[in-house]
């Protein structure tokens, strides 16, 4: 097999591995005996590397990655906007490292920036309360579903267990929906890539607790019929949920409120220009309206008649969903970014994101066959493999597309450049693009051909994944 | 391309085939080469029962995850436990080695279903 690094973790013949703690700091623990044998072992098998090795082992690793700092990374829906770094600054200021199990007193300018966080965020979609508790936008869903049971608990006995999510959704709604226990009715898309009335009706009924959408909607389209839609949904008796994966197209410009949804979650590190997960610590904040803010996690902060900054459990909250108040220091770099933008700047970025997008789509070989679009598009490979092309773009340097979704497009490219990037790098982009289309069929099958790591052999991975290096040849 | 579609055997609009003198079940040669390399096959288990068109299990490719159906309501009678570690079975023999379940189930079930006639158009 070929290594693009090697894993040289193992003690070489005759070696021992050092122990990475001194005797002193070892503690000797007693196995709880109903674990079974093959779940235990006598040795852990430490790595054993000199720290110069370690180093150079990250930093090559780190060399061979690619990041939004490397380059465009046009990964559609995934708004893999640049982090700026006045964020990085603002979450290491020593003020913002407060241990979060200290009295409301030392806490109040901790407390004041969530308090005004929640405000900010409740400005621009259009919500009246918000919490910043969940860890992820996918957490934020699902704290969405538990507050919308809730609130169908209390309001009319709790009968009803569907939750309608259009076919061209994120999976995150289907599993959302699904783990807050709800049966999924999966609403086919239109033939212009929209919400299909005539469908939605048929869906809807006395069991509909709520439709999850997206608007603009992962095609870029903007929902045309949204009010219509919200006032079929609420006439159900149901409620409006807005993914907020989107939300960059309407940033200062239009708000989920306005349209009629009463539950919305914030996706920061798409927005907000926190970095993405990487299965670091994420935030996911939700936006409800009145009717719903009693219903919110707990705690939540708010601002007494004296001024002070307090917590408080909300009247009929749905409990914590993580712990404290969510993951202050992501919470920091969001609050820092709408901060430093304002209204003004806020709206400008998503005229960009929508600008770039339509400018990029205008310089692509590749059709486009759903129109016009906001912040992303979704072109058609046409007669290539997506997955090919995605490949073959390693080979020029940026980073692909999200492909073969949504389905309603053949061979999705789904393409989203964001407001970050400039003329030029969008030009480069689109030269990659097309030099792809141009390429025969050899060279895609082939791809990537120029990248430390070849093709994969996804089909092995998958029937015998290897997933330790003491797997490894 | 043409695909083996054998005349002993009933089908279903979803892909699946059933052996009505067997109870055998299994997904077509089209509906393999539609789904192209599958890795990983969740099936029912023995003693389990199926409604007809329930989801009988999942099939993951590389491409896709898609669900199973049951052509059959009926009883599971058997499993093939092949299909864990050599689900690449169902790409090599999808009407042989790569068998799913054995259903126990009443002939007039088998009403709702294709004749090869019909699902050889309807893959056409």
């Amino acid at each position: 097999m070929e290594h693009y690094e090697q894993a040289r973790y193992a003690p070489a013949e005759g070696e021992t591995n050092e122990p990475l703690l001194s005797e002193n700091d070892q503690t000797t623990v007693s196995v709880d005996p109903s674990l079974p044998d093959d779940l235990t072992r006598d040795t852990v098998e430490l790595p054993s590397l000199e720290e110069p090795e370690l180093a150079r082992h990250y930093v090559r690793l780190s060399q061979q990655n690619y990041g939004v700092d490397s380059g465009p990374y046009p990964l559609g829906s995934c708004t893999m906007k640049y982090n700026p770094r006045f964020t990085e600054d603002a979450a290491a200021l020593p003020a913002a490292a407060v241990h979060p199990d200290r009295s409301e007193t030392a806490l109040q300018g901790t407390l004041a920036v969530m308090h005004d966080l929640q405000d900010y965020l409740g400005r621009i979609g259009g919500m009246d309360a918000v919490t910043l508790q969940p860890p992820a936008g996918a957490a934020g869903e699902f704290t969405g579903i538990l507050i919308a049971e809730a609130y169908h608990e209390a309001t009319d006995g709790g009968h009803r267990n569907e939750v309608i999510v259009p076919d061209a959704a994120h999976g995150t709604n289907f599993a959302s929906a699904a783990l807050g226990g709800y049966d999924v009715i999966e609403l086919p898309s239109g033939d212009d890539g929209r919400v299909d009335l005539d469908a939605l009706e048929a869906a809807l009924g006395e069991n509909t607790a709520a439709l999850m959408l997206t608007n603009p909607n992962t095609l870029g389209l903007f929902e045309r019929d949204i009010e219509p839609i919200a006032e079929m949904v609420h006439d159900a008796g149901g409620l409006l949920y807005y993914d907020g994966a989107n939300l960059n197209a309407l940033l200062g410009r239009a708000r989920p409120g306005d349209m009629g949804f009463d539950i919305m979650h914030f996706n920061v590190h798409k927005t907000f220009a926190t970095p993405h997960g990487g299965g670091g610590p994420g935030a996911g904040p939700v936006g409800v309206t009145d009717e719903l803010a009693g219903f919110l996690p707990d705690p939540h902060v708010r601002q007494s008649a004296g001024g002070d900054y307090e917590l408080y459990t909300p009247p009929r909250s749905i409990g914590k969903v993580h712990g404290f108040q969510g993951n202050w220091p992501v919470l920091v770099k969001a609050f820092a970014y709408i901060d430093r933008l304002g209204d003004s700047g806020l709206a400008d970025a998503s005229a960009k994101a929508v600008l770039n997008a339509n400018y990029l789509a205008d310089q692509l070989d590749y059709e486009i066959p759903l129109g016009p679009f906001h912040h992303e598009f979704v072109a058609s490979a046409g007669d290539q493999d997506a997955a090919d092309v995605a490949k073959r773009m390693l080979d020029y340097g940026v980073h692909p597309p999200t492909t073969k979704w949504p389905e309603l497009v053949a061979e999705a490219l789904m393409t989203e450049p964001t407001e970050t990037e400039s003329k030029r790098t969008l030009d480069d982009l689109a030269d990659a693009f097309n030099a792809v289309a141009g390429d025969d069929d050899a060279a895609l099958a082939d791809a990537p051909s120029r990248t430390t790591a070849r093709r994969i052999d996804q089909t092995a991975a998958a029937r015998n994944p290897r997933l330790s290096w003491h797997d490894l040849d | 391309m043409s695909f083996d579609v054998p005349d002993d055997l009933q089908y279903l609009e979803s892909h699946e085939w059933i052996d009505p003198a067997t109870g055998r079940v299994g997904i077509s040669e089209f509906a393999q080469d539609e789904l192209g390399d599958v890795v990983f096959v969740e099936l029912p288990s023995v003693g389990d029962a199926l409604d007809q068109h329930d989801e009988l299990g999942v099939v993951e490719s590389i491409k896709a995850v898609s669900d199973l159906y049951a052509p059959v309501s009926g009883e599971v009678t058997a499993v093939n436990d092949a299909l864990t570690n050599e689900p690449e079975l169902v790409n090599e023999a999808p009407f042989g080695d790569g068998w799913l379940v054995e259903i126990d189930f009443d002939s007039d079930d088998l009403e709702a279903t294709l004749d090869s006639d019909d699902y050889r158009a309807q893959i056409a």
